[in-house]
């Protein structure tokens, strides 16, 4: 009896833990299945095709995918250096004192949710870049802006914790050959924690590109590509948002998936190869 | 200028930015949270808890639909998704611990942790709304428990490893089988963890939108049928605060308001018991 139960136990818990890989490999096979009009419909050409008109029955993905490779690249490219200024602050500048609250309270900033950032950005921020920039302040910038100031929390906490790992002897030792606090950062943190700080960023990347709620407030939905920044523009998730229950027709709906396939694969890939390449060695580690 | 004076400039510049740079971020996620307090407070009053959605311009209007259905979703992903997380986490720590095949269900897991929420909708709306034939309450649940199992599978994995190893040794030498072990010990000693497990996932899917924007929708009236679309307080949220009317825009700040508390509240909690646990 007993054994029967330990047998059934066991396999319970392991089925349940192949529900995430089950679900993976649905959502990878459904998508493409629901993308398969727009498949054969346009080819591999949707991806590199601009025109998105619904009122033809023509659709091609251009437009929404740079739109995201530009406002994830705008969020990084911002985000990266200022979170990794707040994670050296943390780790080697402030005060015993500071350094909890204001630790404690990065991570919190990390839980609120984006549909919060996205608000703030709508009613406070496009006001400011549209003094500033000119246009009407809903736009790729905006968007990049938001969605950098949303991951900060994400990428600082995480590299603040890989930079924690470094053992003090380390520390000490450059510091007895008299380094400055910067060539101790530089040359002895930098690298000990250099597959954590790149892991982070990878994965705060992988989650920049399927943000939905934080830019779909202020990009604007037009399939506009521009080199003006301040003009509307749009990206995957934000196509997604504004279109998806209004799709009428099967094509429409069918390259909807298909934006929402591309979107997939490009965040599991970043997402995984983080995953696999980095932060395994940090797990590792501790 | 000397190497060892230049090093100290150097040094100073670096610092000074690093400095500045954490003013900078930190300053402006205050001013959100400031935003956030003026604005959600200023609106918040009795009325929303006991008055439904309205049209612009009523005075007797209110979040109750919303926050019910909120409740009803959040609910409704708990029951499905907390079972399939515990059980799943259980099985990577207690059975596959550090074997090829669990690292390799941990590294899917925290994948689909970071999958786009939206992809997520898309997924629920192609399985569940299409078949249906309409937006319906459950399909919001299902996108939600999705979202749930790898948090909770996570957290279950990480506290039950947190249990020494000598209760479960300990245990089995008096003869219990593996899964009293699990049940009685192991998942006794591991209670809080786990339980702050659960209440940090509610949180985090209490902030989605995304997933819900094409499968529960949006509900102006009040409603508890979950197989018809039902409001929630993200995506009333967003289409209010997207409308032009201020009075719906008041009612906007008043729900991120409350979904901000009960978030920020939850985590806060959660780390009290979390350090507790860790500190006996």
């Amino acid at each position: 009896m007993k054994k029967i139960v330990d047998f059934f136990f066991e396999n319970l818990t392991k089925l349940t833990a192949l529900f995430s890989l089950i679900l993976l490999v649905a959502i990878m096979a459904v998508l493409f299945n629901e993308a398969l009009p727009a498949i054969s419909a346009f080819g591999l050409s949707f991806i590199s095709e601009d025109v998105w008109a619904p009122n033809r029955e023509v659709f091609g993905g251009f437009s929404s995918i740079v739109g995201s490779l530009l406002s994830t690249f705008i969020a990084m490219f911002l985000a990266t250096p200022i979170a990794i200024g707040i994670a050296i602050f943390l780790s080697e500048i402030a005060p015993a004192r500071v350094k909890e609250p204001i630790g404690v309270s990065v991570e919190l900033l990390a839980a609120i949710p984006s549909v919060i950032y996205g608000m703030w950005g709508l009613f406070y921020f496009a006001p400011i870049i549209r003094d500033i920039f000119g246009g009407n302040g809903i736009g790729m910038l905006t968007a990049g802006i938001v969605l950098a100031i949303m991951i900060l929390p994400f990428i600082a906490a995480v590299t603040r914790d890989a930079m924690n790992t470094t053992p003090d002897m380390l520390k000490e030792s450059a510091y007895a050959l008299g380094a400055t606090k910067w060539d101790v950062i530089k040359d002895v943190i930098i690298p000990f924690a250099k597959a954590g700080v790149i892991g982070s960023i990878i994965l705060a990347l992988g989650r920049a590109i399927g943000e939905t709620m934080a830019v779909t407030f202020v990009m604007g939905n037009v399939h506009n590509i521009s080199l003006d920044l301040t003009a509307a523009a749009t990206n995957i998730p934000t196509t997604l948002a504004n279109e998806f229950a209004e799709a009428e027709s099967g094509l429409h709906y069918a390259s909807l998936f298909y934006l929402a396939l591309i979107l997939f694969l490009m965040s599991f890939v970043t997402i995984f190869v983080s995953k696999i390449y980095f932060l395994r060695k940090v797990r590792k580690s501790k | 200028m000397t190497a060892k004076r230049r090093r100290v400039v150097i040094n100073y510049f670096a610092l000074s930015f690093s400095i500045g740079s954490a003013v900078l971020g930190i300053g402006f996620l205050f001013w959100i949270l400031w935003i956030l307090v003026s604005n959600g407070i200023g609106a918040l009053n009795m009325d929303i808890f006991t008055f439904d959605g309205a049209p612009p311009g009523f005075a007797e209007s209110g979040l109750r639909h919303a926050l019910v259905g909120q409740l009803i979703l959040a609910l409704g992903a708990t029951i499905f998704g907390v079972p399939v997380g515990i059980l799943a986490g259980t099985y990577l720590s207690e059975y596959g611990q550090t074997s090829k095949y669990a690292n390799f269900i941990r590294d899917i897991s925290d994948t689909m942790m970071s999958t786009p929420s939206i992809v997520i909708g898309t997924f629920v709306y192609a399985v569940v709304v299409s078949p249906m034939g309409h937006f319906s309450g459950w399909a919001g649940i299902v996108a939600l428990a999705i979202m749930m199992v790898p948090i909770v599978l996570r957290t279950t994995d990480d506290m039950l490893s947190l249990v020494p190893q000598t209760l479960r040794e300990a245990a089995a030498a008096l003869g219990a089988p593996k899964y009293k072990v699990i049940l009685q010990i192991v998942y006794r000693s591991a209670k809080v963890g786990i339980l702050t497990g659960v209440l940090l996932s509610i949180a985090r899917i209490a902030g989605e939108t995304a997933p819900l924007l094409f499968t529960s929708f949006n509900n102006n009236f009040f409603s508890t049928d979950i197989s018809e679309p039902i409001a929630s307080l993200t995506v009333t949220m967003f289409s209010y605060a997207t409308s032009p009317y201020e009075d719906w825009q008041q009612l906007g700040w008043a729900a991120a308001f409350i979904l901000t508390a009960f978030v920020l509240g939850v985590n806060v909690l959660g780390r009290l018991f979390i350090k507790t646990k860790r500190k006996r």
